[in-house]
């Protein structure tokens, strides 16, 4: 992606504060390892990232099992302070360093016919507690329209600060979707498949009225057990006021383009 | 070993039970303002004042089992039991309208809204008459049988909490069903007894 297109977000990124590495690292949802929010801090230790691999798979000109290296080595990586939506309706900010998955989905070579984008997390029955309770199925699954994935703003991360990515925020490489809520970002990534059809998404699955598979933060969409019209900041402490949310997530200007003509209540 | 166990529990008085509870409400608070309770203190503080209510509301329900089943009485400590759970749940509602919500506005759109917030705001309001009449001019007052009458409302009101509680989380969570399955088994142990009073 050249400069010009994220000159835009990078200019309204100027006021975000970026929570602590701390808030960061203590505070996530990562259920392979747990449903508390500490869990993964306290159980992702465990989770073995030597060696990673890749699968690149389905609508792409060279398809195998990648090596980091292989997927990302020679591509231009930058930091990105992106505000992160839950749709639990809190929020932080985080300034991760990675690649725009565009850039990646170039060096694989999308062919004619793709449309969609799948993404797999690693599962490591071995390493990961929440695997063994099956909480949720697994593998976690997620996916993006090809033009969401090849957006500049979609950002494949592999460090927070000047960190390699955290395991309990999804070592060793990660999605990044900041106008989405934060499960679109899958973590752990293992595989990634060019598929014609609109892949299935892990939520979605499990309860497709509260999670679709759009999942653009809203404000004007709220999930049926709770409001999205206002979030509390992480880091804020016992007092700190909540704050409106923010259509797209801030991202309303770079974003809004990919779905006009969509009605957002129906595809949310 | 039943008798032991009674006999050591005639010294100890109730009291202790409010001076923990409040000990421990204002102990979490603290932790929650100095930040010990992790950068999102509010969500820490709503869910354990939460889950306290529940456990006192199970360890209230268990008082009437124990003697029945096991022949350990823990009558004279129901009240505080029951009281304090009460008060812990207020603890839990207030959080949860003033440090979360923020805003009257929010509060009722999420009562009115919320079929999960509307039944545990309907469990709370359920067990407000039995607080106010947890005492002994209340109990002369109502007569002993429309007294106890009055508190068999605590059954609706933490079926009504369990229920808020496996409908809160997100997946298959195995802690709300353990409350739950709980509550259920000793409401069931319930149920032969009065049915022999039914028809006694």
């Amino acid at each position: 992606g050249g400069f010009g297109a994220i000159a835009s977000p990078a200019l309204a990124q100027d006021e975000l504060e970026p929570n602590s590495l701390e808030d960061i690292t203590s505070y996530n949802n990562f259920y392979e390892f747990g449903t508390g929010k500490n869990d993964p801090a306290r159980n992702a230790d465990a989770l073995e990232t030597a060696d990673w691999r890749v699968t690149v798979d389905g609508l792409v000109d060279n398809p195998g099992e990648y090596s980091l290296e292989d997927l990302i080595g020679g591509l231009t990586e930058e930091e990105r302070i992106y505000r992160f939506r839950c749709v639990e309706a809190w929020s932080m900010v985080v300034p991760w360093r990675g690649i725009e998955l565009a850039d990646i989905l170039d060096r694989i070579g999308v062919q004619d016919g793709a449309r969609f984008v799948a993404f797999e997390t690693a599962v490591q029955p071995d390493n990961m507690v929440g695997v063994r309770r099956r909480v949720i199925p697994f593998p976690y699954v997620e996916g993006l329209r090809l033009d969401e994935a090849r957006h500049p703003l979609t950002l494949m991360a592999t460090g927070i600060y000047d960190q390699p990515m955290p395991n309990q925020n999804g070592a060793p490489i990660r999605l990044v979707v900041p106008w989405k809520y934060g499960f679109k970002s899958i973590k752990s990534i293992v595989r990634i498949s060019l598929v014609e059809e609109e892949p299935p998404a892990t939520w979605n699955i499990i309860n497709p009225r509260e999670y679709g598979f759009y999942s653009n933060v809203n404000p004007n969409v709220d999930h049926p057990r709770w409001s999205q019209a206002t979030e509390r900041e992480i880091g804020g402490g016992l007092f700190a006021p909540r704050k409106p949310t923010l259509m797209f997530n801030g991202y309303e200007e770079e974003v809004a383009s990919l779905y006009e003509g969509m009605d957002l209540q129906e595809f949310f | 070993m039943a008798q032991a166990i009674n006999q050591a529990l005639r010294r100890v008085p109730a009291w202790p039970i409010y001076l923990l509870g409040f000990a421990w409400i204002g102990a979490l608070f603290y932790r929650g303002a100095t930040g010990a309770l992790g950068p999102e203190p509010v969500e820490a503080l709503e869910h354990a004042y939460g889950e306290l209510a529940l456990q006192l509301l199970i360890a209230g329900l268990a008082v009437t089992p124990l003697r029945k089943h096991a022949g350990i009485n823990l009558l004279k400590f129901r009240r505080a039991i029951g009281l304090m759970a009460f008060y812990v749940l207020i603890a839990h509602v207030l959080v949860w309208a003033v440090l979360d919500l923020q805003s009257v506005a929010r509060v009722w759109a999420d009562i009115v809204k919320r079929p999960y917030i509307t039944i545990g705001m309907a469990g709370f309001l359920l067990l407000v008459p039995l607080a106010l009449s947890s005492n002994n001019l209340s109990i002369r007052k109502l007569g002993g049988a429309t007294w106890r009458r009055l508190h068999r409302l605590v059954y609706p009101a933490v079926i009504l909490g369990a229920l808020h509680y496996v409908w809160l989380v997100k997946g298959f969570e195995l802690e709300p069903l353990l409350y739950a399955g709980t509550i259920g088994v000793l409401l069931l142990l319930r149920v032969p007894r009065s049915r022999r009073l039914a028809t006694a």
